[in-house]
C-alpha cells in the first residue's frame, strides 16, 4: 500500500500570527514538503491545480518537475489535474515529460474541478464540466497511446495527424486515478477504463465515500477488469497530531476555526466526529486509518492533508515526522496482514512495464504518419 | 385502502406557535378527508426549529448530519407535504427556507403540497401566493390552490369561522390530489447501474 501526502497549495494566513506566506515562501515550502514526505519513508506526493488565489498550484509539472530533481523515490501525482479545463494536449505533453525527467515515478488524479469562475477563463462553462471529463480523458489516452491521432470532437479544435511528444516513457502511460467526491459519472469513468478512482474523504461523512467506493468496485467488476476487490482504491484523510491528543486539539483548533472549508459551521469535535478528520495522537490516527478499511475494503493509496489552513512549515514539517516515524510503519504493517493476496498493490511505472511486456521506447522518429506515411510536411 | 404518508412541516420558532397550531388543523383536516374518501394517513412531523443550526451547519458543510437527513428524508419519502411558515419581513421565514435550500432541488417533483403562513396581521394575507406558491414552482411540486394563511384575528374566532372552511377546502383539495395517486416512489438511486452507457458518453449523447 502506498502512503503519501496531498496539498491543495493555498496561501492562507496563520490565524494566530496573521502572517501569509509569500508566493515564493508557499512555493517552495510545497518542495520543502515534498522533499521531508520522501525523507520519512512516504511514497507519494500530491498538488492540486488551480488558476485563481490564493493559490500557487497553477503549473503543476514547473513545480513537480522542480521536486523529481531533488527526490529518488518519491512518486509524483497531482490532487486533482483540471481535465475539464485544462487542453489534453498540453497534460499529455506535460507529463510525459514529466515521466522522463522523473524516470516514471508520475501518476495523475483527473477533477473537474468546482469553482464556475475558473471555467470561462478558459473557454469552457462549467455546466459541461461532465462532458468535458469525459471528452478531454478519452482524448488524452489517445495522445499517450497512439503516435499519430487524428480527432475531432465537441469541446476542442480538431486534430489532423498529431503526435503528442514525448511520447510516454518506455510506450507506458501514466497511471491515471479520477478523483470525485459524489458524481457517480466519474467513478463509472474509472471503473470502464480500469483506471483508479479516488475519494478526497474529507469535509463530507465516510458514507459518501462508501457509496462510491462501493459503487466503482461494481463497476470495475462489470467492465471485465477484475473483481470487485480487486479494483483500484485511494483515498484522502485530513490529520494533525501531537503525542497527547489534547495537545493536537489545543494547537489545530485556531486553524480549524479559520480555515475556509470550515470555519463557521459545525465545531471540530462535530466535525471529527461526522468526518474522517482526526485530530489526536497518532495512535488515534492510526486507530481511525485502520477502520477506513471497514468501508471501502482493501485500498491501494492513503494519502493526507497535513498543510492546510494556514499551518506553519515548521508544523507540517512535525506532522510528517510523525507520519513517518510513528504512524505509517504501522499502517504498513497492519495493512499489508489484512490484504489477501489477490488484492494489487497500487500500479507503478516498472508494473505497468513489466506487464506491458517490458520496455520500448516510443521516440517518434519523423514527422511521418505511420498510417498513410505521409509527413506534415509533404501534407501541407 | 391505501396508507398515505403526510410530512408536516412547521417552521414555527415558538411554543406554543400558531404556526404548528395551523399546521396541526390543516394536518388533523387532511387526515379526516382522506379517511372520507377511504385511505389512511400516517403522519409525521418535522419542526424545523430543531433543526435550526444543523441548517446552518449543512449552508456551510454542504451535507445534512444525520438528525437532518432524517428530516430531509421524511418529506422526500412523504406522499404529501404541508409545509407552514411565519412571516417575516413579509416573506417565508429564512430558517422554512434554508430548509428547501439544502433540499435537492429535484426532490419534490410532483408532490402535492399543501401551504400555510400564519402572522401578527391579515395585511401580509398574500404571502402564500407571492412568496411561497413561487417556491414551489420552481421546486415542480404540487401545491393545492387553496393556501391558508391564519393572523392573529383568525386565531381569535369562534369555531364556525372562515379559516375552519379553508382548512376543510385545503384539505379537500390536498386528499383530492392524492386520491387514486400511485403511493411515493422512492427517489432515484444515483449509484444505481446507469442506464446510460459509458460508451454512449463518449458519442457526446
Amino acid at each position: 500500500m502506498q502512503f503519501g501526502i496531498f496539498t491543495v497549495g493555498d496561501v492562507t494566513p496563520d490565524p494566530t500570527t496573521g502572517r501569509a506566506p509569500t508566493e515564493a515562501e508557499r512555493i517552495k515550502s510545497l518542495v520543502a514538503i515534498a522533499r521531508k514526505a520522501e525523507e520519512v519513508g512516504l511514497d507519494v506526493f500530491a498538488q492540486g491545480q488551480h488558476h485563481n488565489p490564493p493559490f500557487v498550484v497553477s503549473s503543476p509539472t514547473t513545480t513537480l518537475g522542480y521536486i523529481a530533481a531533488q527526490t529518488e523515490e518519491l512518486i509524483l501525482s497531482t490532487s486533482t489535474t483540471l481535465i475539464t479545463t485544462t487542453d489534453p494536449v498540453k497534460i499529455a505533453e506535460d507529463f510525459a515529460t514529466l515521466q522522463h525527467l522523473a524516470d516514471g515515478r508520475v501518476d495523475l488524479m483527473m477533477g473537474r474541478g468546482n469553482t464556475g469562475p475558473v471555467y470561462p477563463w478558459f473557454g469552457k462553462d462549467i455546466r459541461d464540466g461532465l462532458p468535458l471529463a469525459v471528452e478531454n480523458y478519452q482524448l488524452l489516452r489517445r495522445l499517450w497511446r497512439e503516435d499519430v491521432v487524428n480527432w475531432e470532437g465537441q469541446f476542442r479544435t480538431p486534430l489532423q495527424g498529431f503526435t503528442s511528444t514525448p511520447r510516454p516513457l518506455d510506450g507506458v502511460p501514466p497511471f491515471v486515478w479520477h478523483g470525485s467526491i459524489r458524481s457517480p459519472q466519474i467513478a463509472e469513468q474509472a471503473a470502464y477504463y480500469g483506471d483508479g478512482f479516488f475519494h478526497n474523504h474529507i469535509f463530507w461523512p465516510p458514507e459518501h465515500t462508501q457509496r462510491m467506493v462501493e459503487f466503482y468496485r461494481r463497476r470495475y467488476e462489470h467492465y471485465g477488469h477484475g473483481t470487485a476487490d480487486q479494483a483500484i482504491v485511494g483515498l484522502g484523510g485530513q490529520v494533525f497530531m501531537r503525542k497527547n491528543s489534547q495537545d493536537a486539539v489545543r494547537e489545530f483548533r485556531p486553524y480549524f476555526d479559520a480555515a475556509p472549508v470550515y470555519g463557521g459551521g459545525p465545531s471540530l469535535e462535530e466535525f471529527s466526529t461526522q468526518t474522517p478528520l482526526t485530530v489526536g495522537s497518532p495512535e488515534q490516527v492510526i486507530e481511525r486509518t485502520l477502520g477506513f478499511r471497514d468501508y471501502v475494503g482493501d485500498y491501494q493509496r492513503q494519502l493526507f492533508l497535513i498543510d492546510h489552513a494556514g499551518l506553519p512549515l515548521t508544523t507540517v514539517l512535525e506532522q510528517l515526522d510523525i507520519l513517518g516515524e510513528e504512524v505509517v510503519p504501522v499502517l504498513r504493517r497492519e495493512f499489508a496482514a489484512l490484504k489477501p493476496a489477490h488484492v494489487p498493490e497500487a500500479p507503478t511505472h516498472a508494473g505497468l512495464v513489466a506487464a506491458a511486456g517490458g520496455a520500448k521506447d516510443s521516440t517518434v522518429p519523423t514527422a511521418a504518419d505511420d498510417v498513410t506515411g505521409t509527413t506534415v510536411e509533404a501534407r501541407a | 385502502m391505501t396508507t398515505r404518508t403526510i410530512a408536516v412541516l412547521s417552521a414555527g420558532l415558538s411554543n406554543p406557535s400558531s404556526t404548528r397550531l395551523l399546521a396541526d388543523r390543516l394536518t388533523t383536516a387532511t387526515v379526516a378527508a382522506l379517511r372520507a374518501r377511504g385511505d389512511e394517513a400516517t403522519v409525521e412531523v418535522v419542526e424545523l426549529r430543531g433543526h435550526a443550526r444543523d441548517l446552518a451547519d449543512h449552508l456551510t458543510t454542504g451535507f445534512a448530519n444525520e438528525s437532518l437527513q432524517a428530516a430531509i428524508d421524511t418529506v422526500v419519502g412523504a406522499d404529501a407535504v404541508i409545509a407552514v411558515t411565519p412571516v417575516f419581513s413579509a416573506s417565508y421565514s429564512g430558517l422554512f427556507k434554508t430548509f428547501f435550500d439544502v433540499l435537492d432541488k429535484d426532490a419534490l417533483i410532483g408532490t402535492p403540497v399543501l401551504l400555510g403562513a400564519t402572522a401578527g396581521t391579515a395585511r401580509h394575507s398574500l404571502v402564500v401566493e407571492f412568496a411561497m406558491r413561487p417556491l414551489f414552482a420552481y421546486l415542480r411540486a404540487v401545491p393545492v390552490p387553496t393556501g391558508v394563511f391564519a393572523a392573529s384575528e383568525d386565531w381569535a374566532g369562534g369555531g364556525d369561522t372562515a379559516l375552519v372552511s379553508r382548512i376543510d377546502r385545503a384539505a379537500g383539495e390536498l386528499a383530492d390530489q392524492l386520491a387514486g395517486r400511485p403511493a411515493a416512489t422512492k427517489p432515484v438511486d444515483p449509484f444505481a447501474d446507469p442506464t446510460t452507457s459509458f460508451e454512449e458518453l463518449l458519442k457526446g449523447s
